[in-house]
């Protein structure tokens, strides 16, 4: 397959955006170094408090620390802009929690090496992957913003809450400058579609995260929908930033 | 004069010595001092003047005349507040990329002393941080 050959020679970052991840790094990056693709990697210590940095530092990884915490819409865009300014051909989001493989990273850029897609989004819930299983109100969730997004930008995706996503050059050029920030996932599949980037899910496994809490509880499952839908409707309305 | 005209010009006067004072010392930055003058005067000016009272509440259709002064100063309070939540809005944008800028600095500093896990040249021009 030519797309093989092609991921000999680009230049690919992985970005691990981490928040008090110390103690799953190793073996997040040992996933990752034994993979089948080749990939340089970022850590993003999003303000954690605990030896994120030091750890991945000792593992001999780049590492970018933010001063304070900025969330992970802020965290993963300060990986794009490494991506953007060391000149990746392609970047993609890789969760330290367990829930991301390396071995789906091939299905996971295919798309792009063909030259098919500029923005890929591994989806849970797309052809055969069954092995994911949410509990029934996440997923419920999950299907009302895919819902809200196809009213909004007529097209039908089936996993708009996945975080691992990659970016060609063309993509990682408009991210760096518009990413939304907190629960970014379901509002930047509409910002992709604003600067006319050809998003394209791919099927692959998840699985459930090791410990941690995920980053949206009952409570706050609330807010998240309201914020979310809020923001997919206003980011509906907006124009392209100048210059982008 | 009623009792309640005094309380509110005595009020407005002091809020309006209030913000002058602040923005004198630097406590407070003049262009967000612009939207508390200008309610304080409208507040002094409606206190100190019964018609002019009397006739923003004929236009609002209020029949207590001070009622009208408080609603003016609700409209400007509300505004005050929008304009601040859009100056914290515009802040804590600058605040992240500030941020994001500083990371990615720290680790080109790091790397120009220890030449460690540098992975290629910048190649973005122009501007030095995207």
């Amino acid at each position: 397959m030519g797309g093989l050959v092609l991921t000999e020679t680009l230049r690919i970052l992985a970005i691990l955006p981490a928040f008090n991840e110390a103690e799953s790094l190793s073996h997040t990056i040992r996933d990752l170094r034994t993979g089948p693709v080749p990939v340089d990697i970022v850590v993003v210590d999003d303000g954690s408090r605990d030896a994120t940095t030091r750890v991945a530092r000792e593992l001999g990884v780049a590492v970018l620390t933010l001063p304070f915490n900025l969330g992970i819409g802020g965290a993963v865009q300060t990986g794009f802009r490494y991506a953007h300014r060391y000149g990746y051909d392609i970047a993609f989001q890789f969760d330290s929690d367990g829930q991301h493989f390396a071995r789906e990273i091939p299905a996971l850029i295919a798309p792009i090496t063909a030259r098919q897609a500029d923005v890929t989004v591994g989806s849970r819930f797309v052809g055969e992957t069954q092995t994911y299983s949410q509990t029934t109100t996440r997923r419920a969730g999950g299907l009302l913003l895919g819902t809200l997004i196809y009213l909004l930008g007529g097209t039908r995706y089936t996993d708009v809450t996945s975080g691992f996503r990659a970016y060609n050059a063309k993509a990682l050029g408009v991210v760096v400058h518009d990413y939304p920030q907190d629960f970014p996932e379901p509002e930047s599949l509409l910002t992709c579609r604003r600067y006319n980037l050809r998003v394209v899910e791919v099927p692959v496994e998840m699985g459930h995260r090791v410990g941690g809490v995920s980053s949206i509880n009952t409570w706050k499952s609330l807010y998240y929908m309201i914020k979310v839908s809020l923001a997919l409707c206003i980011e509906r309305l907006r124009t392209r930033e100048r210059g982008v | 004069m009623h009792r309640l005209d005094l309380v509110a010009l005595i009020a407005s006067a002091l809020l309006l010595a209030y913000i002058i004072e602040a923005v004198r010392r630097r406590r407070l930055r003049e262009e967000y001092s612009v939207l508390w003058i200008l309610t304080a005067c409208v507040l002094f000016v409606l206190s100190l003047l019964r018609p002019a009272l009397g006739l923003v509440s004929a236009l609002l259709g209020i029949a207590t005349p001070v009622n009208a002064l408080f609603a003016v100063g609700f409209g400007f309070t509300t505004i005050i507040l929008l304009h601040f939540s859009t100056v914290i809005s515009r802040l804590s944008h600058e605040n992240r990329d500030l941020a994001q800028r500083y990371a990615l600095l720290v680790h080109e500093i790091d790397n120009q002393h220890s030449h460690g896990a540098n992975h290629g040249k910048v190649v973005s021009k122009g501007a030095p941080l995207p």
